[in-house]
């Protein structure tokens, strides 16, 4: 039987990086390596997830259907903003009740910088909302307004939750306008 | 538990980016300076040292599981007993009291406590990212995840809650870059104005550029011992060394979303978050005010962790009154506003008057030129350093360079690290170091005292 023949060698120039003539000491002397600058390469680095939101994933149903829901401890009523399987508190399930997401502005910040993935919306306005309704805040976003005339006097105004004709499935699906 | 030593520290050189050494070697550097400094070699060291802890925070800076092993295993320590820790911005302080514990419980005479981060691996506004990744991915994260965007609405609530000023901000940062500017280890060191600081690029309303840490690559080790452990490096070593120990420890956790924080009853606050020195009549009165007012604790301008970690180390060391009773503080001011915020959670002023009280000069060294006017002497320097401010934040890292920079007030040797003796608190007998993740999310607070 013929024996089958592998190819011994590597072909190293059909993808990648290929680097040529990188400095080296040509004689016995290894004494200057000490010297070197180092060697920094750069490479991309991109995942997919496959990401579950569990027993939150209601409350991003309810966005997709233009409705904001929140979480109740259905004994004591302290009611959270954010979905929230579990009281933190007396330890029992909590039960979704739709609120109406108007509310005030409790905290806000504008954002002229931003991590990599927003950078590109920047200026852009953080706000954390008290609902009449709920015990805690609500982080979104404010739009509408001058980002370059942020004010102390922002906090306690009005604002109304607005919703995103397509969900996208984030809590980014609402976000808020001032409502006076 | 027992007493438990530190009995030396070392810090590598804070830089935006150290491309000169891998994290493995960045560690050596301050293994390095702790042994040479403790004046023991290598081969003997190993010999005595019965195990580690590793910090670091982020596996997406290093793109690499289990560095904590490969510190371990390039040190030269293995097959002794490590494990690494995590927590946000407080790894580096919860490896400090993992350290501790594995000394205190028994379990090891002499351990090994380093930690590091490499952050110029990426891009700031990447490293951005991966730090907001610190934030909750599903809720937080998605809306616009930038750290310095979380703190500035603290500050916002914080500001119209109290009236605190960008001035009295910004002043925190006059006086940290400037305590820098005496440290060689920091990164920072810079002579500013409070207008030099308004003025600088706005990142998140109302905080600018010098009112936030910078991203850096670095290291840093402490050495803690026992009774046992400390006979055994000063027969090493043939010397008597300094006695530093910790008198104790504090840890709190609070909600990882900002949002979720609870807004407590006057009632409540006393009955879980006061201190010693909140118990008179008058601060009652004072705290009973300002719940009239419609305050709540810890809502988003104060750190419930903050209190918790500073409650717990108080009462372990025995700490009635923190002002009078500390001679200086290294806290983790990753942001002005958080070092104003941090006065109140460690009771140095009542919660509403850290604005005031950044700018009466209490919290400054004697002998640094600020170019501030300062009503009063200073009475417990905060962040003698320079801080995370000025000297840099490689999260893993950062509570232990603030261990290394207590324990050498303590012994009373920064003139021979810092070749600068303006930044040695004169007198100091007894310090804290706090360490501060998320958005208040794990805080630890160490005390730190010379023994009598």
């Amino acid at each position: 039987m013929a024996e089958k023949k592998f190819p011994q060698r590597i072909e190293d120039n059909l993808q990648g990086t290929i680097v040529y003539n990188i400095p080296f000491p040509t004689g016995d002397d290894l004494s200057g390596l000490k010297d070197m600058s180092p060697i920094v390469i750069k490479y991309p680095y991109s995942i997919d997830y496959n990401f579950s939101y569990g027993q939150d994933s209601p409350f991003f149903a309810a966005l997709a259907n233009g409705r904001f829901i929140v979480s109740r401890e259905p004994k004591t009523g302290y009611t959270y903003a954010n979905p929230r399987g579990h009281d933190m508190y007396t330890g029992r399930e909590t039960e979704w009740v739709e609120i109406q997401p108007e509310g005030k502005i409790h905290a806000f910040t504008v954002c002229h910088f931003g991590s990599e993935a927003f950078l590109p919306e920047t200026p852009f306005i953080l706000i954390l909302v008290e609902f009449e309704e709920c015990d805690t805040l609500f982080l979104g976003r404010l739009v509408g307004v001058d980002p370059d005339a942020a004010s102390l006097d922002w906090i306690g105004r009005k604002v109304r939750g607005r919703f995103l004709r397509n969900a996208k499935l984030k809590p980014t699906d609402i976000y808020f306008n001032l409502a006076e | 538990m027992r007493p438990v030593y530190v009995v030396s520290g070392g810090v590598s050189k804070f830089a935006k980016a150290r491309p000169d050494k891998t994290f493995q070697a960045l560690v050596k550097e301050a293994y390095d300076y702790a042994l040479s400094d403790l004046g023991i070699e290598h081969e003997k060291f190993v010999e005595l040292v019965d195990g580690s802890v590793a910090s670091y925070f982020s596996d997406h800076f290093t793109r690499q599981l289990m560095a904590g092993i490969m510190v371990q295993d390039y040190l030269g320590l293995c097959p002794k007993p490590s494990h690494r820790v995590e927590g946000g911005g407080a790894t580096g302080g919860i490896c400090f009291q993992e350290g501790w514990k594995n000394v205190a419980s028994g379990y090891m005479d002499i351990c090994l406590a380093f930690g590091f981060e490499t952050m110029s691996h990426v891009e700031t506004w990447k490293g951005n990212e991966f730090i907001a990744l610190a934030s909750d991915v599903s809720f937080d994260y998605p809306v616009g995840g930038f750290y310095s965007g979380y703190y500035a609405m603290m500050v916002t609530r914080h500001m119209a809650e109290f009236g605190t000023t960008v001035e009295q901000l910004a002043a925190v940062s006059v006086k940290n870059h400037a305590n820098a500017t005496h440290n060689p280890y920091a990164q920072k060191a810079r002579r500013l104005t409070v207008q030099d600081v308004r003025n600088a690029p706005m990142v998140a309303w109302p905080l600018t550029r010098e009112d936030i840490c910078v991203m850096s690559d670095g290291a840093a080790c402490v050495i803690f011992a026992s009774e046992e452990g400390l006979a055994k490096l000063e027969k090493a070593s043939g010397r008597r060394l300094p006695r530093v120990t910790v008198a104790g420890i504090g840890r709190g956790t609070d909600a990882m979303r900002m949002a979720d924080r609870p807004h407590q009853s006057y009632e409540d606050f006393y009955k879980f978050h006061a201190l010693p020195v909140e118990e008179s009549a008058e601060a009652r009165a004072y705290y009973k005010s300002l719940w009239d007012k419609g305050f709540r604790y810890p809502g988003v301008h104060s750190f419930r962790a903050g209190r918790s970690a500073s409650q717990q180390a108080y009462r372990n060391a025995g700490i009635q009154d923190p002002l009078k009773e500390l001679d200086f503080i290294e806290l983790h001011d990753a942001y002005t506003s958080s070092e104003v915020q941090t006065y109140e959670d460690m009771g140095l002023c009542r919660y509403g008057e850290g604005g005031p009280f950044a700018v009466n000069g209490k919290t400054f060294m004697p002998g640094v030129d600020y170019g501030l006017k300062l009503k009063e002497k200073p009475e417990c320097p905060v962040n003698p350093s320079g801080g995370l401010i000025a000297c840099g934040h490689p999260v893993g890292a950062t509570g232990l360079m603030q261990g290394v920079f207590a324990l050498w007030q303590l012994q009373g040797t920064i003139k021979k690290h810092f070749k600068d003796a303006t930044l040695q608190v004169p007198n100091a007998a007894k310090g804290a170091i706090h360490s501060h993740a998320g958005t208040g999310t794990y805080v630890t607070v160490s005390i730190l005292e010379k023994e009598k």
